[in-house]
């Protein structure tokens, strides 16, 4: 309204034009900054720790150079780590908003409507009653995850897929994998249970290269895909019926970008855990720092990156005891998560 | 829909005579194999001997889940009529894991052990939540749509649950005790168990079916029910206190067991119909025959080990719950 009020002689098409590209211009700079604090971010996870590093000495070893002490403790520890958690950060982010924006509802995220429960239940069997490793663990959390997914959005179609019906169903067939869960932990032995503790809460310790290679793959391949699918997603908020009066083919690019976001959070969560609340916290903090009628789902993924790399670096090191990362992120998660609730119930909106 | 009073007496009947059955069951199948004189012996108080031994714990056991059976359909009955709503549950309300937090930050950071404790603490965390998520569930446009009712009770799970892990996780000393509890089940009780929650479950019982009348006038909607001289605000609260109070001590003694409140109260509701008068003790009776009975299949499909209540009832409640969802239609939702 404002803006009209400036103009009590310009034409509303340009009020319009102005305003779009004032908020592309916001666009663009939130995701500069984010950028600049993720570098940032993992800069300094890798220099400081128990033995603290020059910049210099990191940027050799990033570098591939050999240099005593810090060729092991940053090449091998600390390089794999931060990757991953940027990593799975960005896949977290992304496959979060997206399931926020297509179903129109912020609490919609895959870890309340029962995705991740499919991957950590089936990584809970694998680890304690099969004794799998990890690779083993990981394809088996792929899969699982990608399976309850299209279970659920099979249970909820009936004649067309409601989002309502879809997070409703998620729910239940969440309850129902984690009482799986629940039981398989119960018995598992001390070892394995610890294993598998570590896995469920979301974790970062003893990440390497070898993990954190496939969600790399993952993100390379899916990721274009979902950014592609980017205009069809912001139409479907416009609801169902309009977006396919303006062209969109509804049910199919829903089924390949639920495919796509399944697919990226699954092999995040195959390599790091369930980090919780990183899928659903980022899509709201980045559409609050965005502002409204741009495209989230990039301003998201970074959030998500930078909410793993700060989550993991405060939980290694701003306590007494070391959490894992998903401790630091649910504890920090769950009120600003209640916070959406009210907000989204008063307001009824969407993201 | 009226049904006949002859048809429901039959139907509670038969319940009971299913029930008891059951009991008898549980008392008699577990994963050692006992003769019938030495049932017989046990039940008269004999404990001495393997067998005798092994069906004395069978006791308290068929009693807790048989308590805890039907504090759980008529809390979930209770709590569908208070809010209107299909998918009110204990377990979807929260309800478990809020007494969860409140049990382990108990244990975790005051030290408590003593049973009568817990079961207040339990109580209070179970009732607090309740109390948030309902209220949280119903802002806002439409009320407490069940969709908003199920999210805000995911999300709240979710947020307490992370709650619990990070109290628990720095503790070994307490996370045994608290992961074999998290699961539910009636395989550890006892009598003295039975005893420290039985004035709460009494309570709890009474409370609710003193609010049948009341239920059925708030099924009216509240202006109706206010019309027909119901004090609204008053019947709510008492119905919802005597339904938290159930779940909550069932939840301290045997764990979060999810969705008997669910599924109970929908199939007493197709055969005795919508009159909470009836609705609550049938749903008593057929959550008592359903846990009673979840339990022993429990025992034996899995011999020698056993697979705990809790996650029986969840296996078969949760595609209920599914069923209900799809049943119904979007706008309803």
């Amino acid at each position: 309204m404002s803006l009209l009020a400036t103009h009590p002689t310009g034409s509303t098409a340009q009020a319009v034009a102005e305003s779009r590209a004032r908020r592309r211009i916001r666009r663009r700079t939130v995701i500069t900054v984010l950028a600049l604090l993720i570098v940032a971010g993992y800069l300094v996870s890798l220099m400081v720790g128990q033995t603290n590093y020059s910049p210099a000495d990191v940027l050799r070893v990033v570098f591939g150079q050999d240099v005593p002490g810090a060729g092991f403790t940053v090449g091998r520890l600390r390089l794999p780590r931060a990757t991953l958690a940027v990593l799975a950060g960005l896949c977290f982010g992304l496959g979060g908003v997206t399931f926020q924006t297509m179903l129109r509802n912020p609490l919609a995220s895959p870890d309340i409507i029962g995705i991740s429960s499919g991957a950590s239940a089936a990584a809970a069997f694998s680890i304690i009653v099969l004794g799998y490793g990890s690779t083993a663990v990981s394809i088996v959390a792929i899969v699982s995850g990608l399976v309850v997914a299209l279970a659920i959005y099979a249970l909820a179609y009936k004649g067309g897929v409601a989002g309502t019906r879809l997070i409703l169903i998620g729910i239940g067939v969440a309850a129902m994998l984690d009482s799986m869960t629940a039981y398989v932990l119960s018995q598992a032995a001390e070892w394995d249970l610890q294993v598998a503790m570590r896995w469920l809460t979301g974790s970062l310790n003893g990440s390497s290269w070898t993990q954190t290679l496939p969600v790399f793959v993952a993100l390379l391949v899916l990721a274009p895909v979902l950014l592609g699918q980017s205009r069809n997603l912001s139409m479907s908020q416009l609801g169902d019926d309009t977006a396919s009066a303006l062209g969109v083919r509804v049910e199919r690019s829903r089924v390949i970008m639920i495919i796509a976001a399944v697919g990226l959070i699954a092999f995040a969560t195959a390599a790091a855990g369930p980090i919780a609340f990183v899928a659903f916290l980022a899509g709201p903090i980045a559409s609050r720092i965005v502002g409204p009628g741009v495209s989230l789902l990039v301003p998201a993924a970074l959030v998500g990156a930078l909410l793993v790399l700060v989550g993991d670096f405060a939980g290694q090191y701003a306590f007494g005891t070391r959490f894992p990362v998903g401790v630091v992120t649910g504890v920090l998660g769950a009120p600003y998560l209640i916070y959406l609730i009210i907000r989204t119930n008063r307001a009824g909106g969407s993201l | 829909m009226r049904r006949p009073k002859r048809l429901r007496s039959l139907w509670l009947l038969a319940a009971l005579g299913v029930l008891t059955l059951l009991m008898l069951v549980s008392i008699t199948i577990g994963s050692r194999e006992v003769g019938w004189d030495d049932i017989f012996a046990a039940l008269g108080g004999a404990a001495d001997g393997f067998d005798r031994a092994a069906v004395a714990t069978r006791i308290p056991r068929t009693l807790l889940a048989v308590v805890a059976g039907a504090a759980l359909g008529m809390s979930g009955a209770v709590m569908q009529g208070v809010t209107r709503n299909p998918l009110a549950d204990p377990g979807i309300l929260g309800v478990n894991v809020g007494a969860a937090l409140a049990v382990v930050s108990g244990m975790a950071y005051f030290g408590l052990s003593s049973a009568t404790s817990m079961i207040w603490v339990a109580i209070v965390g179970a009732g607090a939540t309740a109390l948030f998520v309902y209220t949280i569930g119903s802002l806002g446009r439409g009320g407490s749509t069940p969709l908003k009712l199920a999210l805000a009770g995911a999300a709240t799970s979710a947020a307490l649950a992370s709650f619990v892990t990070a109290v628990v996780l720095p503790r070994n000393d307490i996370a045994g005790s608290v992961r074999s509890w998290q699961i539910g089940g009636v395989g550890g009780a006892t009598m003295e168990n039975i005893r420290v929650v039985a004035p709460f479950l009494i309570v709890g019982f009474v409370l609710s079916f003193l609010s049948a009348r009341a239920l059925n006038a708030l099924a009216l909607g509240d202006d109706l029910a206010a019309g027909l001289g119901e004090r609204v605000a008053v019947a709510r609260g008492a119905a919802a206190i005597g339904a938290v109070v159930l779940c909550g001590a069932v939840t301290a003694v045997a764990g979060p067991i999810g969705f008997v409140g669910l599924v109970v109260p929908h199939a007493c509701r197709l055969l005795v119909g919508v009159d909470h008068r009836w609705l609550l003790p049938f749903s008593a009776v057929l959550g008592a025959a359903l846990l009673t009975g979840a339990d022993v299949i429990g025992r034996i499909i899995a011999r020698p080990a056993e697979i705990d209540v809790g996650i029986l009832t969840a296996l078969i409640g949760a595609p209920v719950f599914i069923y209900i969802v799809r049943r119904r239609k979007v706008r309803e939702l």
